[in-house]
């Protein structure tokens, strides 16, 4: 137990020793706050909403400036980041050969990956912040200088800003698996890009033609944080009848998290270090 | 710190497919010495120290500290210091925050970084991060991470290789040192002349295979008798040892000549009338029977 609680702590510090996790973290502020901003204007001052006759305008002008919508913008183009995070955390360690440094401190080798996965978790939490002091901070000021009440008193919104917490503590978990899965540095940054950037929305309008693959659509991993968040503009592209509920969404995630991990622990985490 | 314990190898083996890094190891080290473990690149040593280490697994046999394996050890760079060839840190960390991390993911006390980081030198240069680091600094790092836990037994991977001259004579009074204090301390090498004024014990592998276990000075005995015999009169000195029955290589310094003594060759040439102008025993010295013991290894591939 004490040799997990150090992994943990060693993961922590190893995060925070070098540059990678601010850089990100100032560009996930910015990336996020300037959609979730930039939408709020956009949406709110759609031409035609103000005047009355326009009814069908004002209809859209509303659906699409929902603050929960608007806040989401935190997981729904913020949760690449954590996972980069957490990759890079896994395949650094192969990149500069420093898990024989790692190993020779702590031997047990399934600690060390269970520390990595709760201290990125950790990491993936503090990202969930940061991300959301800037959809909701700069977000909600966008709606408010725009007349629409951002929701602040209710708790409804509160409890969005949690799960989008949780959903990226996660996604945090999984790039750590997943770095252990593809130990290449350069193919796990490509392998997340492509898929979070232009797989998975793909497919996620391909299976929204029909039924069954709908039904299978929803375990996509970003249609499980949709699930687990709330609606986002995805969801509102597809249009998918019967989604997850939150926690089945949140269920999804931490079982995508283990099987990854399992599979990198199982694979190339106990091979040989030369 | 902790006692030094014997490590011992027992029929240590390890495949790579069809290649046999490592064959058939047994081999103990003692506490208190530098001993010094010596093959030519390939030979299997590194393979041999991560096995040691936990970090590869071996095909067959064992490795271990008085018995417990690395992993086993309860803490075990309290027990155990190790420095890897080709010490591998991030490069975009600090050495300070280097040392910090290893004693946290370690369970050893923080207060330690600083006492580390004075005893290799790098105090001064502590907050800079390694990108910046010449070899002979990451080897000092290297040496600090090691002696984090201030262990009993060192195990360092190549250590000298990289060092200026000035840091090649530090380590050495620095191992020497920490081996009078009771330290089992092994240290891999390519080069017998890299060691030859540290260590006390030798251990030589070629091809993954045991050579020669023994003193420094086992080596010296190991050394075959050979006489360098030359005279002006160069033809008639040669007709006369080949009529004697004796075989000898021509070189530059004169004739070599095998398994004899001085004292032999002097009496063929007195009896031929022969001037000689140089007669001696030749030691062929500890590198050259460094080198006899390695290539012999070559026999056996």
């Amino acid at each position: 137990m004490t040799s997990l609680l150090a992994a943990i702590r060693s993961e922590f510090l190893k995060v925070f020793t070098t540059r990678v996790w601010w850089g990100l973290a100032l560009i996930l502020f910015v990336y996020v706050g300037f959609a979730a901003a930039g939408a709020a204007l956009l949406f709110a001052n759609i031409p035609g909403a103000a005047e009355s006759s326009g009814a069908g305008a004002q209809a859209t002008s509303e659906m699409l400036t929902q603050p929960g919508l608007i806040y989401g913008f935190a997981t729904s183009i913020g949760y690449v980041f954590p996972v980069l995070l957490g990759a890079l955390a896994t395949t650094g360690e192969f990149r500069h050969q420093s898990l024989t440094p790692t190993f020779l401190a702590n031997p047990n080798r399934g600690h060390v990956l269970v520390g990595k996965v709760l201290a990125l978790t950790g990491v993936g939490a503090l990202y969930g912040v940061i991300a959301l002091v800037a959809s909701v901070g700069l977000g909600g000021g966008a709606l408010a200088i725009s007349g629409i009440d951002p929701m602040l008193a209710d708790s409804d919104t509160w409890a969005l800003i949690g799960r989008a917490v949780l959903a990226m503590a996660l996604w945090g978990a999984i790039g750590v698996g997943l770095g252990a899965v593809l130990p290449s540095q350069v193919g796990a940054i490509i392998v997340v890009l492509a898929f979070t950037q232009f797989v998975e929305p793909l497919l996620r309008l391909a299976s929204s033609f029909s039924e069954v693959t709908a039904s299978i659509g929803r375990f996509l991993p970003g249609a499980a944080t949709d699930a687990l968040v709330g609606p986002s503009f995805y969801t509102m592209m597809s249009a998918q009848q019967d989604a997850l509920t939150w926690w089945q969404g949140g269920l999804v995630l931490l079982g995508i998290g283990v099987v990854v991990a399992l599979i990198g622990y199982a694979t190339t985490w106990r091979r040989d270090v030369t | 710190m902790t006692a030094g314990v014997t490590i011992e190898f027992d029929g240590l083996s390890k495949s790579f497919g069809a290649v046999q890094a490592v064959d058939d190891l047994t081999f103990h080290v003692e506490p208190g010495k530098v001993t010094g473990f010596l093959g030519p690149n390939g030979a299997g040593k590194t393979t041999t120290l991560r096995m040691l280490l936990g970090l590869v697994q071996p095909t067959s046999g064992s490795a271990t500290f008085g018995g417990v394996p690395y992993a086993k050890l309860p803490v075990p760079a309290a027990t155990v210091g190790a420095a890897l060839e080709a010490a591998s840190f991030v490069p975009g960390r600090t050495a300070r925050n280097h040392l910090r991390v290893h004693a946290s993911a370690a369970r050893l006390p923080a207060n330690r970084v600083d006492v580390v980081l004075a005893q290799v030198g790098l105090l001064d240069v502590a907050d800079r991060r390694v990108a910046g680091y010449s070899l002979g600094m990451r080897q000092r790092l290297g040496l600090a991470t090691a002696l984090l836990g201030d262990p009993g037994v060192l195990v360092l991977d190549e250590p000298i290789n990289g060092l200026d001259p000035e840091g090649i004579k530090w380590i050495r009074g620095f191992l020497t040192a920490l081996a009078a204090e009771g330290r089992t301390v092994l240290i891999s090498s390519h080069l017998l002349s890299e060691v030859q004024q540290s260590v006390d014990e030798v251990v030589i592998i070629a091809k993954g295979r045991l050579a020669h276990v023994g003193t420094l000075a086992s080596l010296d005995a190991a050394d075959t008798l050979r006489v360098v015999v030359n005279s002006p009169e160069h033809e008639r000195l040669a007709t006369a040892l080949t009529a004697a029955g004796y075989t000898f290589d021509q070189a530059r310094a004169g004739l070599i000549v095998h398994d004899v003594e001085a004292i032999d060759i002097g009496r063929v040439a007195l009896a031929a009338g022969i001037p000689l102008s140089a007669l001696s025993r030749h030691r062929s010295g500890l590198e050259d029977s460094f080198l006899a013991l390695v290539s012999g290894g070559e026999d056996h591939a």
